[in-house]
């Protein structure tokens, strides 16, 4: 369908906007309602005049020529009007704390919608099948594809294959035999639906979009297991619905199913699954190579990101086959490459242009949510529709309980009651189901019936769920007692505690299956690194963390020579103005007691936050911990192997990061019996041998040093 | 020695492990594989730089002094018991070891000696006790920028006088064990082996 034929009304649409917000009066011409055909476009009364014709003697000073102009003018009016909805938002903070995005944003939305009714007006065909699939699902996934943790996905990816695939499927057949049972009954007047639209129906519905409780779950920091199972369900459901969409749509055309048929389908949704993924990875790979060679053209080198993912996901559509697979996969293969081959710049344009292009998509779907909830006409049945809303839920918590008592064994952490009930209540649905609903073929009878069921689906889940879960989450994740109770020794003890586990954790290993991984990564250092990535440099990965973080911070060292690294000013303090005195008091009243407490619990660094981190839905990664962390260690290194004295207040300006020790050449050997760390002692606590070995030094060092003098001396190879 | 040979794990040894750390075969056989794919160098040790390759590691902001721990005082390799005996601190404590009787020599997972890790990892030095210095580097270390010297100053002052009992301005191994009596330290300072 064109999206040309209707957008010609939204011009007025804005103008009654305006209107209604500036409290002006206008000129509102009303149009006739235009009817559920394509339109003719408008010819303009007032075209342009070059030529003005020979009888008329005056230039027109002035003239206006919209039907040109009209259709990227509305699109760009409902982008605006979508992203003003969410600046609304966040001016009240605390808005967005108790109802996620998504309820605000349809909320928005029905209210647009209800004002386009009351002048009878129709709303854009953002929804056509063509618009939805090809320009508004990719960047959302290519969103989730990008910021997708790879470590913890890989290490759960049996899990969410299980509840994607496995979980769906069961959903799918169990809402559509039960509405088919339903359907029998003859008092809800739903005879005529047989079996397959049921199934159709039901595969539609049971498309997962936690987009809502993912940004849930990360301000109350669940489990990063259970985040990380509903994120990749999320991105792979979607894949199976669309399958499982097309088969059943395909088998509802058909009189009578056989065995084979049902064969047919399994085959095919293996086809469609490893096809996806295969294009997707060789797209990425692709990708990859080609940024091999950009390094004189680095200004174009985001597009290069944009256009294969793209391109992954416009041949996966043409082959039929799950696009949506071949995206994510392409972004993963791409994404690691990539970083390593592109200039910082490029990999921060990528990163806001992917996270921006997803957020906007995401916004306009649920905004056109609502706006569409008001002016489709409904056929509403009180006995399908609640119980398509009972089976949903019933379904869902127990496919949920089901599939978990069959995959804990095999997990190194099983869920337990509160992870399932998180899992199960975090099933909303979204803007897959809403899509795929108005894409049914016209031929089924009951579609509007249908589309009434999914949307009323929809809103409920959403605002129900979404804005109960948040409490309800809290409330099961029983709180510690008031900290204030506890002693300070208690709290940073604690705190160090949960560090050493931490490490030790990552130490052992213990939750990658590090034989494939260190296959794969012994494989990946000697071919494909050796193809893809531009300077054939054996890092470790250690030496790539330090490179991508401490380049970003390079200027700012720079600036911020004086006291210790603490003073960076691109870090607002928070409490500065909350100085304790300067002389240490030997009593300590409750209210600096409480002080401490809140000092310490706002600054103190979070354990390792693999996931949550990288996920923000709807926020960049934020690695501004780990930067503190990595250039601290940096300099500490830095300081201890000074020769000599050494006092932490006089250390000259030019030799704070820059250079070299005096006299030094990057080769010696550094003495032991340096100074300790803070300085404040001249007893040697921590020798440089404590914390890294001179070979490794020297090669983190050159490291960095080569990002700030950008200089290009070729670094040693690690053994 | 170097070659590959004396890396495979024998079975007296398994069981010398066994008994002296209380974890499983396979938890010994899984965490061996760990220490070999660590191994770069195939000697059969593990040196500072094998561990600080973990990336997870550098970014942990006591890195550095978990690294620390595993060596003995003053050496610079690993080997495979060694690194078993500072792993064995971490494991959970069974329930029929509670009652174990007082006469057979402490567990390596009680929890004297979780706490006795924990300890150690403030204290350098090893002089048994985490003077103020010593208190103040694990903090810097542990909180972010936005905390002035003088803040945490206090409080390390703080945190040294709710523990000190003797008045000699810093904590003692008792005096730490006394501080933490409340919580639970045998769960916060296990981690749960795979088998």
């Amino acid at each position: 369908m064109s999206i040309r034929c209707r957008f010609h009304m939204e011009y007025l649409v804005f103008i009654v906007l305006l209107i209604l917000l500036h409290g002006s009066r206008g000129e509102v011409p009303t149009r006739p309602i235009s009817a559920v055909t394509i339109l003719p476009p408008v010819k303009p009364d007032d075209g342009p005049q070059a030529f003005p014709n020979a009888d008329k003697a005056n230039l027109p000073v002035f003239t206006m020529d919209y039907p040109r102009i009209q259709i990227p003018f509305e699109i760009t009016l409902w982008v605006l009007l979508a992203s003003f909805a969410k600046i609304g938002f966040h001016v009240y903070h605390k808005i967005t704390i108790w109802v996620p995005e998504s309820c605000l944003l349809i909320s928005i939305g029905l209210i647009v919608g209800g004002i386009m009714f009351s002048v009878h007006e129709e709303p854009p065909a953002v929804l056509s099948s063509n618009v939805f699939f090809l320009y508004m699902l990719p960047p959302i996934v290519l969103d989730s594809g990008y910021f997708m943790p790879t470590r913890p996905f890989f290490e759960n990816i049996g899990t969410v294959l299980w509840f994607a695939v496995v979980g769906t499927l069961w959903n799918s057949i169990g809402i559509g035999m039960s509405l088919f049972a339903i359907c029998q009954i003859e008092a809800f007047g739903v005879q005529d639906i047989n079996l397959q639209e049921n199934l159709l129906f039901a595969t539609i519905i049971s498309a997962v979009d936690p987009v809502a409780v993912l940004s849930v779950f990360e301000d109350v920091s669940v489990n990063e297991q259970l985040y990380i199972v509903v994120f990749g369900e999320c991105l792979f459901n979607d894949a199976v619905t669309v399958v499982l969409y097309n088969m059943f749509n395909f088998v509802a055309e058909m009189p009578v199913v056989e065995p084979v048929d049902v064969f047919l389908g399994v085959a095919r949704f293996f086809v469609v699954g490893l096809g996806g993924m295969g294009f997707g990875v060789l797209f990425g790979f692709v990708a990859a190579f080609t940024t091999r060679f950009t390094s004189r053209v680095r200004e174009i080198e985001p597009l290069f990101i944009f256009m294969y993912s793209y391109l992954a996901y416009l041949v996966a559509e043409l082959f039929a086959i799950s696009s949506i697979m071949a995206i994510v996969t392409c972004a993963l293969t791409m994404k690691y490459y990539v970083e390593e081959n592109v200039s910082q710049r490029s990999c921060t344009t990528i990163r806001h242009v992917v996270k921006m292009l997803g957020s906007i998509s995401e916004t306009l779907i649920f905004f056109f949510l609502g706006v569409v909830t008001i002016t489709t006409e409904h056929e509403w049945n009180w006995g399908y529709i609640l119980f398509t809303l009972l089976f949903a839920f019933i379904w869902r918590g127990l496919g949920v309980l089901v599939l978990t008592q069959i995959i804990n064994p095999f997990r190194t952490i099983p869920f337990n009651m509160k992870d399932q009930f998180g899992l199960a209540y975090g099933g909303l649905r979204g803007a897959i189901s809403f899509a795929l609903v108005f894409t049914l073929p016209d031929n089924i009878g009951r579609k509007q019936l249908f589309v009434t069921a999914t949307i009323a689906i929809i809103l409920f889940t959403v605002f129900l769920q979404g804005i109960s879960i948040r409490p309800l989450i809290e409330y099961i994740n029983v709180r510690r007692t008031n900290r204030n109770l506890d002693t300070i020794n208690v709290e940073v003890h604690c705190r160090l505690m949960e560090h050493t586990i931490a490490g030790i954790e990552d130490l052992c290993g213990q939750w990658s299956h590090f034989y494939w991984k260190d296959k794969f990564m012994k494989f990946n250092n000697r071919i494909l690194r050796r193809i893809l990535i531009r300077d054939n440099r054996a890092e470790s990965s250690i030496v790539a963390l330090y490179k991508k973080l401490e380049l970003q911070n390079a200027m700012e060292i720079l600036d911020t020579v004086t006291g210790d690294i603490s003073a960076a000013p691109s870090i607002v303090s928070l409490y500065r103005g909350n100085k304790v005195a300067a002389k240490p008091k030997k009593k300590f009243k409750a209210a600096d007691l409480k002080n401490m407490h809140d000092i310490l619990s706002k600054n103190m660094y979070k354990i390792r936050q693999r996931t949550v981190a990288f996920t923000g839905k709807h926020a960049l990664p934020n690695d501004s911990q780990t930067k503190e962390i990595l250039i601290r260690r940096h300099a500490s290194i830095r300081r201890s192997l000074r020769p000599g004295s050494f006092q932490t207040t006089v250390v000259p300006k030019s030799h704070k990061y820059f250079s070299l020790p005096a006299g030094k050449s990057l080769d010696s050997k550094f003495p032991p019996g340096r100074l300790s760390y803070t300085g404040e002692t001249l007893k040697p606590l921590l020798t440089p041998q404590h914390l890294m070995s001179p070979f490794d030094f020297t090669l983190i060092w050159q490291k960095t040093s080569f990002l700030l003098h950008l200089d290009t001396t070729s670094p040693f190879k690690t053994k | 020695m170097g070659s590959r040979a004396s890396t495979l794990l024998r079975e007296e040894e398994i069981e010398e492990i066994k008994k002296e750390t209380g974890f499983s075969h396979s938890q010994i056989t899984r965490l061996y594989s760990r220490f070999t794919s660590l191994d770069k160098g195939e000697n059969g040790t593990l040196s500072r730089e094998d561990f600080q390759r973990i990336p997870e590691l550098a970014i942990n902001p006591l890195g550095d002094r978990i690294i620390n721990a595993f060596f003995p005082e003053g050496e610079d390799q690993v080997n495979f018991r060694g690194f078993m005996r500072t792993l064995a601190h971490f494991r959970p404590i069974e329930d029929n070891e509670k009652n174990k009787n007082a006469a057979a020599s402490e567990p390596l997972n009680s929890r004297t000696n979780k706490l006795l890790f924990a300890f150690r990892l403030y204290d350098l030095d090893r002089d048994d006790k985490i003077s103020r210095d010593e208190l103040l580097q694990v903090l810097r270390m542990m909180v972010g920028v936005n905390i002035s010297d003088e803040q945490l100053g206090s409080i390390a002052d703080r945190t040294i006088q709710e523990a000190d009992t003797n008045g000699d301005n810093s904590i003692s191994f008792n005096e730490f064990i006394k501080v933490l009596e409340k919580v639970d330290v045998e769960q916060k300072m296990s981690i749960r082996f795979l088998h």
